[in-house]
């Protein structure tokens, strides 16, 4: 079941492992996804694995990861491990309904699918294509293009299980879902989970995701997200990373907003071998708004990289996308955001900023903030800076007794805190703050209060 | 209200474009197509010593190799580069020693141009030379230039009497591995302006340079080389128009720019080629590589473009700063209408420790056309104390054109600080109220704030070259919709 490591080009690596496994696949997926299956694959054939000759991803070259060989398997294996471990995730007072994922499998296999209160559903995507087929044929694949993008195709291509969660028209989760993506094995790995959320008119969600690793092997992940939010709908969207330095992470988030939506988004990255994380909005009605921000810390050899695009097809909607990065070592980030603002979309006002503060000499930053306009009557900008922590604040500090380190911390923290207040939850906004602050001061190495230490 | 600014847009926009006569001249010209006998027919009738031919023989072969970029956000129709005559130039007998001796055709043209052929014409206080098609026809003031050490003639001239100099410097900030334009152009370049500016010396007046296509299907390929010794100024204005045609003619340029220690080039263009019909007919390619290299320490290089013209204009003039503390600068209005479409901007390549850049560029767009600005700034892991600000602005008139920023910043080292900041916007309709409820009509007050938008570069031109520019904003739009 396994690829032998065999040197060939990446993308003819997978399409033998995906000839192989064909049956293996396609076992206990209906007709209808193994359809969109076979299209993506063979979409995967046309454009592959992306490399830096590659726009999109001039800064990260993926096809070298993608070609270590990574182990992928088709059905959920059977590893325990301790639940104390992911209690280090539990956010204090925050009353949360928390889902595990474990090397994109659905953990719970006795309750693949729960119903929450007024109607909604959270569970396994791979249970949810049975019980649902017709919420997940009119949503899945719709918003992620397996045409454009080399890495949307594989993962449909491979798609098996990840998180399916629905709301019904007019419900309002309060209690915020919590997703944990662990991955955990004792070999090397390749995981590729499939997430669908579907929220209907009028509805409220809040989904909180964290990604960690409990095993010291290199794992490789390649998740799509998919979600829908309809009229009026909300929804807040908060992802926490933090997961080792031999990991390497990949993944897509695909938002289409009906009219008068709202989506807030965050993402923190603590801790990552390799990161880069696509998010693509399309503001498919009148009166969207969006909000898209980021923050960053990287060291060591780590590397980030950010690519939103935000697509503003209607009129009178709004975006704000804010990214900020710390990088300390040799560590490399890079950021790529792009406004288009259609030809009818009139009104607009699209925002966004990047800043990064350079530590060391040996780090490397790439910023690359887009505008691509063709309304007239629009409001949109963006800024990107790269510098270092303000000397006049140093000195103002340290004049009032405050030590060098001390004052460049709570520089730091003020930097980063812009990003950190755009999160909605308080409770949630509280504990990544702290986790900031821990992770500043270099007391946070993996998790905060996980046993492994092992970066 | 809105509508009169409709109105008032479309008769504004529409402005003819006056310099698109044609000359009836003798020419010369080769037939057309490329191959390697074209590139020794071009250096044999321009009698060039062997390592002229071995270089155009070089850049040729590389070129073939090459595939036209495809990365800007233009769309261009193939060209057929068999189908452009690559050498062209009005017949001369003998070498001119005066202003009468010129063609008065030929003077005629650049006097309805209105460029100062004539040395009497001392007010104007501009040393000229004209280029033709592919070849320079008067280079004026040289003698007075000349007693300073300064040299400023044709390329052609200088190749046959500064080869050291040539041989020293062409290709030294543009080598012709560059990109596919400059390979084309290195091998079939037909003539352009060499200045020279020896050690210490400021040069007195404004030195100019007027690039004319006339001859249908001909390409033109002009070359400038400015090379400033240490302790020295000069600043360098070009100036270019095409008449109008239903087909469009390609320009590919070279600019190279070396600025030694303590050294300041100042370098303003006003780009006029032939934009098109305003149904997106003919028009220029406007293809140019234009690069400076702050050579020395404290050396400054200054670029001001004020970008009206081309059917299709894809140009990034560029600043290395080797130097340490050099200055690279770019200021840059670009206009376009109709169908006109624009990708430009610059490069800023920090190299040398405490070197400083600036970028202030003014897109404005209006009908149909799409105006990019696309720039790069890059620091290096040595250039300690880098400093780069840039401010990239579009102001869209009317609903169906498009602008776009595409900036790339790239930084190696923390202590440098770079800053990028870009507005799209339209004109504000309170701007315009207040000026109406002053008594200024709407057509007026567009004007004003289209030039006082404009104004931060079009500062930095020289005074003849402000007047003319503000004047050309003025033509080619001054409205916005409501």
């Amino acid at each position: 079941m396994s690829l032998k490591t065999v040197m060939k080009d990446s993308k003819e690596k997978y399409i033998e492992l995906y000839l192989k496994n064909q049956e293996l696949l396609k076992k206990d997926s209906p007709e209808y996804i193994n359809e969109i299956r076979k299209n993506a694959f063979e979409e995967f054939q046309v454009n592959g694995i992306p490399n830096k000759k590659n726009e999109f991803y001039k800064y990260t070259d993926l096809n070298k990861e993608f070609d270590n060989g990574f182990k992928n398997y088709f059905s959920p294996k059977n590893i325990k491990f301790q639940l104390e471990d992911i209690f280090s995730c539990d956010v204090p007072d925050l009353n949360t309904k928390v889902i595990l994922l474990l090397n994109g499998w659905y953990y719970d296999r006795e309750n693949l699918i729960t119903e929450l209160p007024g109607g909604a559903v959270i569970g396994s995507f791979q249970k949810a294509t049975e019980l649902y087929p017709d919420l997940v044929k009119k949503h899945f694949g719709k918003y992620a293009d397996s045409k454009k993008e080399g890495l949307v195709a594989l993962n449909t291509a491979f798609v098996k299980d990840g998180v399916f969660f629905y709301v019904p028209k007019g419900a309002v989760i309060e209690k915020p879902i919590q997703i944990i993506n662990i991955l955990m094995d004792e070999e090397e790995g390749l995981t590729q989970h499939r997430n669908l959320f579907i929220l209907e008119e009028n509805s409220q969600a809040s989904v909180v995701i964290c990604d960690h690793t409990l095993s010291n092997p290199n794992f490789l992940t390649n998740s799509v997200t998919e979600i829908f939010v309809g009229q009026n709908a909300s929804l807040e969207y908060s992802r926490m990373q933090n997961e080792h330095n031999g990991s390497k992470q990949v993944s897509h988030l695909f938002f289409n907003q009906e009219r008068d939506s709202k989506v807030n988004t965050n993402t923190i990255t603590l801790h990552g071998g390799l990161i880069r994380n696509n998010v693509n909005v399309l503001l498919n009605g009148e009166g969207c708004e969006n909000s898209t921000t980021g923050l960053y810390f990287t060291d060591k050899g780590q590397h980030i990289d950010n690519y939103i695009f935000m697509d503003h097809a209607y009129p009178n909607c709004i975006s704000k996308q804010l990214f900020k990065g710390v990088l300390d070592d040799y560590a490399t980030g890079a950021f790529s955001g792009k406004v288009l603002v259609r030809k009818n979309a009139q009104k607009t006002q699209a925002y966004q900023t990047n800043n990064n503060i350079l530590l060391t000499d040996d780090v490397d930053i790439k910023s690359k903030p887009q505008l691509e306009i063709y309304a007239d009557d629009v409001k949109c900008s963006h800024g990107a800076t790269v510098g270092q922590l303000d000397e006049d604040a140093l000195f103002y500090m340290r004049a009032r007794g405050i030590d060098k380190k001390e004052a460049k911390l709570l520089l730091m923290y003020a930097f980063a805190h812009d990003v950190i207040k755009t999160i909605q939850v308080p409770a949630l906004q509280e504990r990544i703050q702290d986790l900031v602050d821990k992770r500043l001061r270099g007391e946070l190495s993996r998790c905060n209060s996980c046993q492994m230490h092992c970066c | 209200m809105e509508k009169d600014q409709d109105k008032i847009l479309n008769e504004v926009t529409q402005g003819e474009y006056k310099y698109g006569f044609v000359t009836d001249i003798e020419n010369e010209s080769i037939p057309k197509g490329l191959n390697e006998d074209v590139v020794r027919l071009i250096s044999q009738k321009k009698n060039e010593p062997e390592f002229m031919l071995e270089a155009r023989l070089k850049a040729f072969r590389h070129w073939q190799t090459l595939e036209m970029p495809e990365w800007a956000h233009l769309k261009i129709p193939e060209i057929n580069y068999q189908d452009i005559i690559y050498y062209s130039a009005p017949k001369q007998k003998v070498t001119l020693e005066s202003m009468d001796e010129v063609d008065p055709e030929l003077r005629a043209t650049f006097d309805k141009l209105g460029i100062p052929l004539d040395e009497q014409k001392l007010m104007s206080g501009v040393a000229v030379d004209a280029v033709m098609d592919s070849v320079s026809v008067k280079t004026t003031f040289k003698e007075s230039l000349a007693e300073l050490g300064i040299i400023f003639s044709s390329f052609s001239e200088a190749v046959q009497e500064h080869p050291d100099l040539i041989k020293k410097y062409m290709g030294s900030v543009v080598p012709y591995t560059d990109n596919f334009f400059a390979a084309l152009n290195s091998a079939v370049f037909s003539d352009g302006s060499f200045c020279f500016i020896p050690k210490g010396v400021r040069c007195p007046m404004e030195l100019s340079t007027y690039f004319r296509i006339n001859a249908a299907n001909t390409g033109q390929f002009e070359r400038t080389l400015i090379i400033a010794e240490d302790d020295s100024y000069v600043s360098y204005l070009e100036g270019c128009t095409a008449p109008k045609r239903d087909e469009n003619q390609l320009h590919a340029a070279i600019v190279e720019i070396v600025a030694n220690r303590n050294a300041e080039v100042k370098y303003s263009t006003v780009q006029n080629w032939y934009p098109g019909d305003k149904n997106g007919m003919g028009g220029i390619y406007n293809f140019v590589t234009k690069r400076g290299k702050c050579a020395g320490e404290n050396s400054k290089i200054s670029w001001t473009q004020v970008e009206t013209g081309s059917a299709v204009t894809w140009k990034y003039p560029s600043c290395i700063l080797l130097g340490d503390n050099s200055v690279g600068e770019f200021y840059s209005v670009a206009v376009t209408n109709n169908y006109q479409q624009a990708d430009t901007g610059t490069k800023m390549i920090h190299i040398g420790k405490n070197t400083k850049s600036l970028i202030i560029s003014k897109g404005i767009s209006a009908g149909f056309s799409q105006n990019s600005y696309r720039g790069l700034v890059k620091v290096l892991k040595n250039a300690k104390n880098a400093r780069n600000f840039s401010q990239c602005d579009s102001l869209l008139l009317g609903d169906k054109c498009g602008a776009h920023t595409f900036p790339y910043i790239e930084v190696d080292n923390k202590d440098s600080i770079v800053e990028h900041e870009a507005t799209t916007s339209k004109i504000g309709e309170d701007q315009i109220f207040y000026c109406n409820q002053r008594g200024i009509k709407t057509e007026d007050a567009i004007g004003l704030i289209v030039n006082g938008y404009a104004k931060e570069v079009l500062n930095k031109l020289p005074m003849e070259f402000a007047v003319e520019a503000q004047k050309l904003l003025q033509i080619s739009l001054e409205g916005s919709v409501g």
